[in-house]
């Protein structure tokens, strides 16, 4: 069992008891809510008439339904308003903070926690969304749950959690150019499988990872989940404090920062700390990635041929076989040409400001081309002024891109925002799975968002590195 | 036994023991079946979990002009199945207990596989549904047991780990902390951690980063707190 790792720590500051079934009772520090996976949980609470232990622990927002054209209420689509109004209710009658589009500081639940200064370096963090794990970049633990431990969390203040094993995934050397925190998980869960983080919360460590900034760190740590891990994290550093420090929390209140910090740096992992497994990737050789299946473990370098599925372990040649079959690729040749319908541009994975102003420096001065329609969607209110500030909307839209409001947008087409038909898109979102953009028949191919500006211009996959010399990491 | 699932729908405390759970199989075959494909996003724009049983793999049965299309849900034989047989990876993806709340109200009482992801586990748990699993082998041939005789009893025990059909008994595994909790009727978990009231607000008042006012213990007891509460 690992021992004196970040995990190690937080779990036994945040442990009340082991529950009969030998689960551990954790208490949650810090409760994100959204409106698609809530509801059900208010309505059992209420069946129960049982009331919501730590309103002041809870933050809601909406993004899932949320449309990202007119907002007006009602909203044009009756299920997204009435999903809107259950929420604005629950919340509204259990005195918990809602991030509501009014307030401006709506938008997808893992980029305002990080942003307003609510996710903190040794919390426990849970929400009723996969991609919940985004905020252990911060160094916190932070999990996604189902409908009925977002009643369990409601009503106590906690969950009940086996703990898991950890496996330390360093990345070292230097990023090369144009290779991003998306090429870095990429390549991760394409070494270690996408059931290859069960049982496991993955820490991330090594050069190549403590050089990134926190939005690079969030890219990474968003997609442990699809890696099979249900956490990841990075150990907080100078870079955590800095973000930290700009954010609501702290802004005005240095004091409160200062208070803090001995427990942040209590929490890291110790130097000789035990780690059930240590994986070591070499992060020099990563090139820009690009998925050519339906899984995010199918990926490969742009430049790389699009594998053989006889050459694949025995368990992963089916569903190779047909991943190839629904994207219409062949084996042998390289992603590089593949024609896209849908440039798009958002997400919890990379609709960040950083994300949105490393596009825009590829797409300046260029069109987005014939026949592609492209979308940015920023990942919060906030980052969408922040952007608008620097002109980066009108760089967007002089290219043909759609600037749109905040929300999951197309990632999983729960609103307006979705795949038609057989339509390829290049995304820069977290999932490639059959359906997930909203069509059925519809293909996702995902990369980063310099790779999603890139193939926006071309019209097809393309090697970003050919377009220009680009110096993001 | 043979479980009924019906009385737990949406937040009824359920205390049930689950030690086994028998019927007949439909086999879906296929890793990395995502809850994606077991329910499809759009169908998530609801406020309760009622009725989505019907759109069970919905994608996976239909065609565009709602023909139906060939799945084992869509076939006949399996009409009555209650055990699901799956292979690798399977409920990976989104946290949505849409996907096993689907599954029960389709009348799925246990799901067995190779492996499971780690949320759709705990969720089915939450619900009372034991996923087991066994090895590549093992799952492969009860498949092709219950293609060939799809009205053949299955018995899988929770208690006992393992799966019995025909003239076979099949080592599986459930996890620990699930067999107990189904085992011992105790996966109810928020009355089980609701007892512990008190030690949940000593823990939050040790964390440096809750202040007072925020743990519903302090709140108007003493000097400071309450104001903000």
């Amino acid at each position: 069992m690992s021992e004196g790792t970040l995990y190690d720590k937080v779990w036994d500051r945040h442990r009340v008891t082991t529950l009969p079934t030998g689960q551990d009772q954790l208490f949650v520090g810090l409760h994100l809510v959204h409106e698609v996976t809530s509801p059900q949980a208010f309505g059992m609470l209420q069946e129960r008439d049982l009331e919501v232990a730590f309103p002041e622990r809870t933050h809601a927002t909406v993004d899932h339904i949320v449309p990202t054209g007119n907002r007006d209420r009602p909203y044009a689509d009756d299920a997204a308003e009435q999903m809107m109004a259950e929420l604005e209710e629950n919340v509204r009658a259990a005195g918990i903070e809602f991030s509501h589009p009014d307030t401006g500081d709506q938008g997808i639940v893992h980029v305002i926690g990080p942003e307003q200064g609510l996710t903190q370096p040794g919390m426990t963090i849970v929400c009723g969304d996969s991609h919940t794990s985004t905020h252990g970049a911060f160094g916190a633990l932070a999990f996604g749950i189902g409908t009925s431990q977002i009643r369990d969390v409601l009503a106590t203040g906690c969950v009940a959690m086996e703990k898991q094993k950890v496996r330390k995934v360093e990345v070292t050397g230097e990023l090369g150019p144009a290779v991003t925190a998306k090429d870095v998980i990429l390549t991760i869960i394409r070494e270690l499988g996408t059931d290859g983080g069960v049982g496991y919360v993955y820490e991330y460590a090594g050069d190549a990872i403590e050089s990134l900034g926190m939005e690079g760190r969030m890219s990474i740590c968003n997609m442990s989940i699809e890696g099979g891990a249900r956490a990841g994290y990075v150990n907080p550093d100078e870079t955590t404090y800095e973000w930290l420090r700009e954010t609501d929390a702290f802004a005005d209140d240095p004091d409160a920062f200062e208070e803090l910090k001995p427990y942040w740096e209590s929490v890291r992992s110790d130097e000789d700390a035990e780690y059930d497994d240590v994986v070591t990737i070499d992060g020099s050789a990563i090139e820009p990635m690009v998925t050519w299946g339906t899984t995010p473990g199918q990926g490969i370098g742009i430049s790389e041929p699009i594998p053989e599925p006889s050459s694949l372990p025995e368990d992963k040649q089916d569903t190779a076989r047909r991943a190839q079959e629904h994207m219409g690729v062949e084996p042998g040749e390289t992603m590089e040409g593949y024609p896209i319908d849908v440039a798009f541009l958002g997400s919890c994975t990379n609709a960040r400001l950083k994300d949105l102003r490393e596009a825009a420096e590829i797409i300046e001065g260029r069109s987005v081309a014939e026949g592609v329609r492209a979308m940015v969607v920023p990942g919060s209110q906030r980052v969408q002024r922040a952007a608008e500030a620097e002109g980066l909307d009108e760089v967007f839209e002089a290219a043909g891109f759609d600037w749109r409001e905040p929300g999951c947008s197309m990632c999983l087409g729960m609103n307006d925002d979705q795949l038609v038909g057989d339509e390829a898109s290049a995304s820069s979102s977290n999932r490639n799975f059959v359906g997930r953009q909203g069509s059925k028949d519809g293909r996702t191919v995902l990369m980063s968002p310099i790779m999603v500006a890139a193939a926006a211009v071309t019209g097809e996959v393309t090697d970003v590195r050919k377009l220009t010399e680009v110096s993001a990491a | 036994m043979s479980v009924d699932h019906e009385e737990f729908a949406d937040g009824e405390a359920p205390a049930e023991k689950v030690t086994d759970v028998s019927g007949t199989g439909v086999p879906v075959r296929g890793n990395d079946i995502d809850t994606d494909q077991i329910i499809p996003a759009r169908f998530m724009k609801v406020v309760t979990f009622d009725g989505l049983g019907q759109f069970s793999f919905f994608d996976q049965r239909f065609d565009d002009e709602d023909n139906e299309k060939d799945h084992p849900f869509n076939d006949d034989r399996y009409r009555d199945a209650n055990v699901l047989v799956v292979n690798a990876n399977f409920g990976c993806g989104s946290s949505r207990e849409h996907a096993p709340q689907a599954l029960m109200r389709w009348g799925i009482d246990a799901v067995v596989g190779e492996s499971f992801a780690e949320i759709f586990a705990g969720n089915c748990l939450a619900l009372g549904i034991p996923t087991v699993t066994a090895s590549a082998e093992e799952i492969g041939r009860l498949q092709s047991h219950v293609e060939e005789h799809p009205d053949a009893e299955i018995e899988i025990d929770v208690e006992n780990e393992e799966i019995r059909y025909a003239d076979r008994v099949v080592d599986a595994d459930v996890n620990e902390a699930q067999r107990k909790a189904l085992v011992e009727g105790v996966w109810d978990t928020t009355a089980l951690m609701a007892a512990n009231r008190e030690a949940v607000e000593e823990v939050a008042r040790s964390l440096p980063y809750v202040p007072d006012e925020h743990v519903p213990g302090e709140r108007g007891s003493g000097d400071d707190a309450g104001d903000e509460a």
